[in-house]
């Protein structure tokens, strides 16, 4: 017999504290700290960061045990966090000329000054599991120099010192924020960028690889990436001059792409811009490609019709935090629309019946 | 829980989001874009409810919460709890008692009054996306009440099917003037869609507010010959016999055998606590 299903409440309360003890796991095990997370997990730390719009490597640990690493997950609680925050003002835009790297390299020049810095990479590491890590033990110290104290100067300032590449204009305005302002196409170069930097690094980079297979294919040189840190500053009223108040790491990208030119203005290499917290390399790069793309208009090329061409269908779809809300939605109870379907069909199938019947009888009677 | 504003949202924020209910009053069924917030529950669970209900909210209302007319299902539940914890507001199952009902996917068989507010919760706002997926297209065919293209998909279920298919999320033209959607509510509920109550409408991912003032005028579109038609199982409710409301379906046994109940759960708990019956209502009891 049919009993209205009571006890929703009790159902939830108990899937949580299951949800708990799974997240723990055997007790027999010890339990990880959010230090251990922070330093030993650090590059999934960044993505939470990143992804997530909010620089604390320590509450992205916290989300990333709560989330039992589920990353999205994790940049969820963060996105939901954040939003309660209060606004105490607005930090002046960070100087990454000022950067100091950690790792710096150009795939354009051999060599420049700042130098090749490789960093702590995988670039050149062979992918074999290396099972001494299987047992418990100190990794050896790293090599030392002394570090670099003069400012890495951007590799593009050198192409633009040539007049060779395009010019950024330069501005003060106040860059939109996606955030606090509802998303509206066109939108410009800025919203875009910010749409990126938090978007999903799985779906920016199949963006950006779609392009490097001919979907809007537009060559990139990867001018000059590097990962660092950068002090970050801000002016406060009762001073009345800014302050440096912490400091974030950052990767940036700045691609080289091919030239655009006409009748009256020369050649000149392009750009496309990747900017993301932490060492997130595989994503500024993808959102270089990806910046690049968007800017066909604004740059007099064709549209292509390429997916990562298209403004409003990359920016509608690459926050995971709504993609996955809305995906997962469909599990919710649909049944009263279902019904609706339900009726509707069997009605339809009624009627196609009587039809064929009636159509049976009227060749039956001729 | 005194870390969180009263209904959670800062007061800047709702501010924000009242401006929107507002406009949207003014130019009913227009969607007003609106900065919409990350909610501490996913994109698509209702946060555009959530956001307009935490606006609509003082400390003086009872909330209702509804998903698929039941207050019992677990994301009414979960809702339901966030507002008594963010907000501390008293709640209600009962229609009647309540001041703003916050809903997904129906509206209650009750007649609502001048004293309340319906919150709907939208996944997706806009009617003519599912025929034109831009949003800067859209928007220029509302502009221009472009609505031909809808006709045209009526039309052709009508050639296809001999019926226009559509079953839940039927669209209607507000005040002549604006096609809307109105979420995924049967279309047995269409009808319902001018009352004395305010309704508004939330889709928080997509970042839209709209809304119908009491007494506007909403038709849902047809032809004239082929009328609207609002539809439900032909059955009355197997508890408490009600003829006039909406039915979920319950499969009962490997027989395949069914029994319809009210959707409005507290809809056919009133009628039986009246004494009404239906076909099973002895055993139920």
């Amino acid at each position: 017999m049919y009993v209205a299903v009571k006890g929703g409440e009790r159902a939830i309360e108990n899937a949580h504290a299951w949800l708990a003890e799974e997240r723990r796991g055997d007790t027999d095990v010890a339990e990880l700290s959010l230090a251990q997370i922070r330093e030993q997990l650090s590059l999934a730390v960044n993505r939470v960061m990143a992804e997530g719009s909010l620089f604390d490597p320590d509450l992205a640990a916290l989300a990333i045990k709560q989330s039992r690493g589920d990353l999205i997950e994790a940049i969820f609680l963060i996105r939901a966090y954040r939003t309660t925050l209060p606004r105490f003002g607005y930090t002046q835009p960070v100087e990454t000329g000022a950067m100091a790297c950690d790792r710096r390299i150009s795939a354009t020049f051999k060599d420049a000054p700042g130098g090749q810095v490789l960093g702590p990479t995988f670039d050149y590491t062979h992918r074999l599991l290396d099972f001494k890590l299987a047992a418990e033990g100190e990794v050896p110290a790293a090599p030392a120099a002394e570090p670099r104290q003069d400012p890495t100067p951007h590799i593009t300032g050198f192409l633009q010192d040539e007049d060779i590449i395009e010019r950024e204009p330069v501005s003060d305005a106040v860059p939109g924020d996606l955030t606090r302002e509802p998303m509206a196409f066109p939108a410009d170069r800025a919203v875009r960028l910010q749409s990126l930097t938090r978007g999903d690094e799985g779906f920016i980079l199949g963006m950006a690889y779609s392009t490097q297979r001919g979907y809007a294919r537009n060559h990139a040189f990867v001018g000059e990436l590097r990962i660092g840190s950068v002090p970050v500053e801000m002016e406060i009223p009762e001073l009345g001059f800014a302050i440096e108040i912490g400091e974030v790491e950052l990767t940036e990208c700045e691609t080289v792409n091919q030239f655009k030119g006409s009748k009256t203005v020369p050649p000149q290499f392009t750009r496309g811009y990747g900017l993301v917290f932490g060492q997130s390399e595989r994503k500024s790069i993808a959102m270089a490609l990806v910046d690049r793309a968007l800017r066909w208009e604004e740059l007099g090329e064709d549209n292509l019709g390429a997916p990562a061409q298209d403004e409003e269908f990359v920016l509608s779809h690459a926050d995971n935090i709504q993609a996955t809300g809305f995906l997962e939605h469909i599990k919710l109870p649909h049944y009263v629309d279902f019904q609706s379907e339900l009726e509707l069909v069997r009605k339809l199938r009624r009627e196609a019946a009587e039809l064929a019947e009636t159509l049976a009888a009227r060749e039956a009677a001729e | 829980m005194n870390d969180y504003n009263f209904a959670y949202l800062d007061e800047q924020t709702k501010r924000m989001i009242r401006r929107a209910i507002l406009k949207g009053l003014a130019v009913p069924g227009y969607q007003v874009p609106f900065a919409s917030r990350e909610m501490p529950m996913p994109y698509g669970w209702g946060t555009g409810g959530v956001q307009v209900s935490a606006a609509a909210l003082t400390p003086d209302d009872t909330l209702k919460v509804i998903d698929q007319g039941a207050d019992d299902t677990t994301n009414a539940v979960s809702i339901r709890k966030f507002f008594e914890k963010t907000a501390g507001v008293e709640t209600t199952e009962e229609t009647e008692k309540a001041s703003v009902i916050q809903t997904r996917h129906r509206i209650p068989e009750a007649e609502l009054t001048e004293d309340q507010i319906l919150v709907y919760q939208v996944p997706i706002p806009e009617p003519l996306r599912f025929l034109e997926p831009r949003e800067t297209e859209t928007r220029k065919m509302h502009a221009l009440q472009e609505y031909g293209l809808m006709h045209v998909k009526l039309y052709e279920d009508i050639s296809q099917h001999g019926a226009i298919a559509t079953a839940y999320a039927y669209p209607v033209k507000v005040e002549g003037r604006y096609v809307m959607d109105p979420s995924p509510i049967p279309k047995f509920d269409n009808p319902k869609m001018e009352m004395a109550a305010i309704q508004l409408f939330g889709a928080g991912r997509e970042q839209r507010i709209y809304a119908v003032p009491p007494y506007t005028q909403v038709v849902p579109l047809d032809f004239e010959d082929y009328p609207f038609e609002a539809g439900k199982a032909d059955h009355a409710c197997d508890l408490c016999g009600a003829e006039d409301s909406y039915l979920d379906e319950v499969i009962l046994d490997d027989a395949g055998n069914r029994m319809f109940v009210c959707s409005d759960t507290d809809y056919c708990r009133s009628r039986r606590e009246a004494g009404h019956s239906g076909r099973l209502g002895e055993e139920a009891a």
